[in-house]
């Protein structure tokens, strides 16, 4: 019996390390999101951001995460134990189930299910349980309210993320990741190309479902003091915004999948674009040189001898990624190049998507709730019921009819624009009509 | 071997659940035991190789319905109900005839599972692409079906606006 | 695969325990959850014959059962919150009157 168990697990060994990565780095991973966020929004903001602990705030998210750790575990009298403790667990775990089914390079895919889109999105709309409860068991008006708000905003925009989604699966035709981004290969061109507007209408979505700026009022400071998560100080708080950054590396990570073309290199199909196989090499070694450049400017003595081993290592990460370029590696180990070029790729794709994320919250006003929800149903579920029907419009133009690529998809993108400019002026008026008394 | 402890565990898990659903006195853990009972039967359906039904009704079920039902909890305000008779009158005949219900059950399985014969069970293969399958089906052979469900939907969702509705 | 008959004896424990809720609760919206209990009960049985048979129709059959759930529950709760609106109560011993 323990030999059979024995086999089992060492059948199984490839998706459970996987599994611990995930568990292990997906949480540093996320601090160094929050580094990363706090640095653009210094950026955009025309100073540096946090420089002190470590070079250049490297060292920040350890910090942070020590500082929650030590924390006094407050839970407010009236609140239900039970449930107040175990809110937070299910964010996290919903957040982390969620990237089981994600493949992030063509080695590294935990489980590789039939449904697997499906399955990424229904478990992160699990999520909604871990903020509900959470704001109703803290036992306190603002938590209960900013959660109330949130699930209402997470469940409508879940709608028109689905449907964006069910836009590009048809151009896919099935629900496997690894599939998908086979069929893009397949196709030539990344769904984001095919589908513009299905890969607008998701950007938007899940900025929703993420609790992003600029729809972000159930937690905005000045408005909620801060949402459901008000009464949880210390390490709880520290799960609910590990769940949030982890909910947006999978939204990102299904949009990488779906729209952008996986781990596919640009342009994978042509050959006369070989010579992009030298970027993920060249993009190291820049940011080695840049830690070497940084250095000597270093005012004290460990942070210089930090970035003298950042720069190695960023070095030795170009040399890794350099070696399947190498022929005779090449021959060796044919598996190399797909599955480390491949993951390096889908990690670029999400951090930019992630970029975009951060840029679009240090841009926009925030929404008002009335002015979210209204966008919600009245413009992207319509617009995105038009998106699946145009790409249906598109794929029998072009495998019935034998129309090309280009003509039909986009005819179709042009009508779905014009739709969406209809929607979009309709709601213009009715914001219109909403004048307040005391003005105009 | 390891079907069987799947199975066991998901069956455990929904059944324990199920039992504290029905004898919780606060209405938000009944609502929390409910999720954990439908995901169990995920599990089972999992298990089962129905995985399009697997993911349709954690999405559904368990992420559709039960936000409702967590909505609706916390917008009524529950105090008043903790303190209240969760029982009622009759409940020593309700539990009887529920009883006699389980036992008719009881008697149906056990004189079919070895009077009737099942046969062989169609090998796994038979549901491979489940989400293929189930679309072939629902939109072939069950077509005026769907179609009648998707103006069941529309009908109760105009239903509930006008029920919630504060003036009609 | 597992004797189907395990699952039809998990199938009916979880009908019978709706069943008792249904009757024995005041609650109405107990009363509902163990309505939905039973629905997934029957889901059970259909899928594990559905499994048994290696046909998809169990399945179809299996999601319409979910849609109609989510139907009745919608409107169910809608009609608790208008009656709970009218009458501040949300127990089925209470409900007892048509017109007053």
């Amino acid at each position: 019996m323990l030999m059979n168990l024995l086999h089992f697990v060492i059948s199984i060994w490839v998706p459970l390390v996987c599994a611990v990565i995930i568990v292990a780095v997906l949480p540093l991973v996320a601090g160094y999101i929050v580094l990363m966020e706090r640095k653009v929004m210094a950026d955009m903001q025309a100073r540096l951001g946090p420089m002190r602990v470590g070079p250049h705030g490297l060292l920040q998210p350890i910090a942070d995460a020590l500082k929650l750790l030590i924390k006094e575990d407050i839970i407010p009298d009236e609140a239900d134990k039970a449930i107040f403790w175990f809110a937070p667990l299910i964010s996290v775990t919903a957040a982390m189930l969620a990237m089981s089914a994600l493949a992030i390079g063509p080695w590294f895919q935990i489980a590789e299910l039939n449904v697997g889109l499906l399955f990424v999105v229904g478990i992160s709309a699990l999520g909604i349980f871990g903020i509900v409860l959470g704001g109703w068991s803290s036992n306190s008006h603002y938590s209960l309210l900013g959660a109330l708000r949130s699930a209402a905003q997470l469940v409508s925009y879940e709608t028109a993320a689905g449907m964006a989604i069910v836009g590009a699966l048809l151009l896919a035709g099935t629900l496997s990741t690894r599939e998908i981004i086979q069929a893009q290969n397949d196709y030539g061109t990344w769904f984001a190309f095919a589908a513009p507007v299905g890969f607008f209408i998701y950007i938007v979505a899940s900025i929703a479902e993420t609790n992003r700026a600029p729809f972000d009022l159930p937690e905005a400071e000045s408005e909620l003091v801060a949402g459901y998560m008000t009464e949880y100080s210390g390490f709880r708080w520290a799960l609910y915004f590990l769940a949030e950054y982890t909910n947006m590396v999978v939204v990102a990570s299904i949009a990488t999948t779906l729209f952008l073309g996986g781990w596919l290199r640009p342009f994978a199909g042509t050959p006369a674009f070989d010579f992009l196989d030298g970027f993920p090499s060249l993009l190291m070694l820049v940011v080695g040189a840049y830690c070497f450049y940084r250095a000597p400017k270093q005012p004290v003595k460990v942070q210089n001898l930090f970035m003298v081993a950042v720069g190695l290592l960023m070095f030795l990460a170009a040399m890794i990624l350099a070696a399947p370029l190498v022929p005779a590696v090449a021959n060796l180990l044919p598996g190399l190049k797909p599955g480390l070029h491949g993951a390096f790729w889908f990690l670029l794709k999400v951090g930019l998507y992630i970029y975009l994320f951060m840029w679009l919250r240090f841009t926009f006003p925030r929404y008002r709730f009335d002015q979210l929800m209204r966008l919600g149903w009245q413009f992207l579920i319509p617009l995105s019921i038009v998106n699946v029907m145009g790409i249906g419009v598109a794929l029998v133009l072009h495998r019935h009819w034998g129309w090309g690529h280009l003509p039909a998809f986009g005819l179709t993108t042009l009508l779905t624009l014009l739709v969406a400019g209809l929607l979009g002026w309709e709601s213009e008026k009715k914001d219109k009509e909403h004048v307040f008394v005391g003005e105009a | 071997m390891l079907d069987q402890i799947v199975f066991y565990f998901f069956a455990a898990l929904a059944v324990v659940s199920a039992i504290l659903v029905v004898t919780r006195r606060n209405v938000v853990q009944s609502a929390i035991f409910l999720i954990t009972a439908l995901l169990a039967t995920a599990g089972i359906f999992l298990s089962l190789h129905a995985e399009f039904l697997f993911i349709v009704q954690v999405i559904l079920y368990a992420g559709g319905i039960m936000v409702l039902f967590v909505f609706v909890i916390m917008l009524i305000n529950m105090d008043v109900a903790l303190h209240q008779i969760q029982f009622n009158r009759q409940w020593w005949l309700g539990l009887l005839l529920a009883l006699v219900v389980g036992a008719e059950l009881t008697i149906a399985i056990a004189i079919g599972r070895s009077h009737l014969s099942f046969g062989d069970p169609a090998p796994a293969s038979a549901l491979e692409p489940s989400t293929q399958l189930v679309g072939k089906v629902l939109f072939s052979e069950y077509m005026l079906p769907f179609e009648i469900a998707s103006i069941l939907l529309l009908v109760a969702m105009i239903g509930a606006v006008v029920m919630a509705k504060k003036k009609i | 695969m597992i004797p189907i008959s395990q699952y039809l004896w998990l199938g009916m424990v979880l009908f019978t325990i709706g069943v008792i809720g249904v009757v024995t609760r005041r609650n109405v919206i107990i009363i509902l959850m163990s309505v939905e209990l039973m629905l997934n009960a029957v889901n059970i049985n259909l899928v594990a014959f559905s499994r048994l048979v290696g046909s998809a129709e169990g399945h179809a059959f299996a999601i319409f059962i979910i849609t109609d759930a989510a139907a009745e529950a919608a409107v169910g709760l809608g009609i608790i919150i208008a009656f709970f609106r009218n009458r501040e109560t949300l127990l089925g011993d209470e409900m007892d009157l048509l017109k007053w």
